[in-house]
């Protein structure tokens, strides 16, 4: 089974986001870039599809500039085969993006996509279910457990009120929840085999889909600030003050 | 121009207040945008949900009707909706950020090639949104291009649609489906059952974290004070990975979004994930046996103490309370 993974370069989560004071975009001086933690998921499923079979092939594709090569790698070095970097400069929206991973999987063919439900960076959640449906192929979004069967692939999806089963039959599009597995660490051993494995940069413009932006982000604000209230040193004080000062019980 | 198009989501015939609240925001979206709402309901028969929704201030609900949607299905469902935008001339089409709504609101763009905007927070007069970006930490104002455009609403930004005497008319459709292209097939759901409030319903949440240490600590220590407070359960990411609870319970960047009048974390660090869950809750308390723990930054009232003593002293002084 040849799968391809989609991953997206993101801040580090733990890192503190902080708005820049023109509001253009967030500070990146003090940022570690990673692999989105969704799409390292995405990468450990198809690994794992891949040597439970025993055959079969995991591409890599990210879209963005030579810098994101890292991310990249870093997946190589967890165990996928080789990586297509979409190289631009500008900032695609989501629809453009989904444009930009359905031509490249029109062209590698493969029998899965599976990518990480949301990027931790703009929280869209969009990118799985639009390539889907430029494809004509099923979606099983927020997924937390994916069988292949040899007729067909059932996935359980974390779902309001409770998980749901679909099924459907390869090709299609999976997008990753948080319990779908641990992802692995690169060995040392990977790190030293990624440096080999196959790397290809194209440009997004040769690709010959639509990349103009319909949602452009205009500002970015820092949040209203919670302020902190008071501590209170007993339980019989807490609900006191819940009672008679803030009335909520 | 102008005129919206809001997905009717609905739990086998009940409406639950996600949708009530994009029914809100697609009036205050028509009415900035000088056109009306057309809500629409999906299923395979539908007379009852679709006369219910008629009372909460669209102009019109449309009840579509096909065999093909009788349980949710993301191909179906994007068809149809799809080609209700389009047939009514539609310039937005909006759903609630549930489940369903994230699940099939992109795919309905994709097939109208329209932009869409998650998770929205606010509408502005001038036709920009404002939504939330790194877990809440940005607030950005997006501008959307085009003919027509797509947006799901997050559950705590608008006040629900509330229902008056007057109904708007119903008309029923049949959905148009082009059943040779739908490839997914319904296997079955499994309900996490309580009879406990949903999360996203509920004015009072209690939340327990890591810090509950087990499911048994869930269900022995925990609950008592849910149900004293007559509280939905949530939970951290934390506690959800450690398969302490059902993922559906998850408060958080990548879980659920709740605003509740009264929030009241226990065991729960409060990690920015965790926070951008429900860090727009009127009341927010902490109980954590750390003093230094970020949660005691965003509440309003923190208490210091071990959870294991403190929550079941919280569940007596709370009966007691109702019963003076």
């Amino acid at each position: 089974m040849k799968i391809l993974v989609p991953i997206k370069r993101v801040p580090d989560p733990a890192t503190t986001i902080r708005v820049l004071p023109d509001g253009s975009g967030i500070a990146t001086d003090n940022v570690k870039w990673v692999i989105n933690p969704f799409c390292e998921i995405a990468v450990e499923e198809a690994l794992r599809i891949k040597e439970k079979q025993g055959n079969g092939e995991v591409v890599l594709v990210s879209i963005g500039q030579s810098t994101w090569q890292e991310q990249l790698r870093t997946g190589l070095a967890m165990g996928a085969d080789r990586a297509i970097l979409v190289i631009t400069a500008t900032t695609l929206d989501p629809l453009a993006i989904a444009r930009v991973l359905a031509k490249v999987a029109a062209d590698e063919k493969p029998d899965l996509i599976i990518l990480g439900k949301q990027a931790i960076d703009d929280d869209s959640n969009q990118a799985g279910q639009m390539i889907a449906e430029m494809l004509g192929w099923p979606q099983a979004t927020f997924a937390s457990k994916v069988e292949i069967g040899a007729d067909k692939i059932s996935v359980t999806r974390e779902v309001d009120g409770g998980l749901e089963t679909i099924a459907f039959k390869a090709p299609g599009v999976i997008t990753t929840d948080l319990r779908l597995n641990e992802p692995r660490y690169a060995s040392l051993p990977g790190i030293m085999k990624a440096r080999k494995k196959e790397l290809k940069e194209i440009p997004a413009e040769s690709l010959g889909v639509d990349l103009a932006p319909k949602l452009k982000v205009k500002t970015l604000a820092a949040p209203p600030k919670r302020q902190a209230g008071r501590k209170v040193a007993s339980v019989e004080e807490l609900v006191q003050v819940l009672h008679t000062e803030a009335k909520v019980i | 121009m102008g005129d919206v198009l809001v997905f009717g989501e609905h739990q086998g015939g009940h409406f639950p207040k996600t949708t009530l609240i994009a029914i809100a925001a697609g009036l205050d979206l028509a009415k900035k945008r000088s056109g009306k709402v057309v809500a629409v309901v999906m299923g395979d028969t539908l007379d009852e949900p679709a006369g219910t929704l008629a009372k909460y201030g669209a102009s019109k609900v449309i009840s579509l009707s096909s065999p093909a949607l009788k349980n949710y299905l993301a191909d179906a469902h994007s068809q149809a909706l799809a080609a209700l935008a389009k047939k009514i001339g539609a310039e937005y089409v909006l759903a609630a950020a549930t489940a369903i709504g994230k699940d099939l609101l992109p795919r309905v763009a994709a097939r109208l090639g329209a932009p869409m905007a998650s998770e929205i927070t606010a509408i502005n007069d001038d036709g920009t949104f404002v939504r939330p970006m790194y877990a809440g930490n940005a607030m950005a104002t997006v501008e959307m291009d085009g003919p027509i455009k797509v947006l799901t609403v997050r559950g705590t930004a608008f006040d629900a649609a509330k229902p008056s005497d007057a109904a708007a008319p119903v008309e029923k459709q049949g959905a148009e489906i082009d059943a040779g292209a739908l490839k997914m097939e319904f296997v079955s759901f499994n309900a996490t059952k309580s009879d406990r409030p949903q999360l996203t319903e509920a004015s009072i949440v209690v939340s327990g974290g890591r810090g509950l240490k087990s499911g048994e600590n869930f269900k022995t220590v925990l609950e008592p004070l849910v149900d004293e407070m007559g509280a939905a359960m949530g939970a951290s990411r934390a506690a959800v990975d450690a398969g302490f609870v059902p993922n559906d319970l998850q408060v958080g960047q990548t879980g659920k979004v709740v605003a509740p009048t009264l929030y009241v974390a226990v065991g729960i660090s409060g990690a920015i994930q965790h926070l951008a869950g429900m860090k727009d809750s009127k009341i927010i308390v902490a109980i954590n046996k750390d003093e230094e723990a970020p949660i005691f930054n965003v509440a309003d009232y923190g208490l210091v103490a071990d959870l294991f003593k403190a929550v079941p002293e919280m569940a007596a002084e709370v009966k007691k309370l109702k019963h003076s």
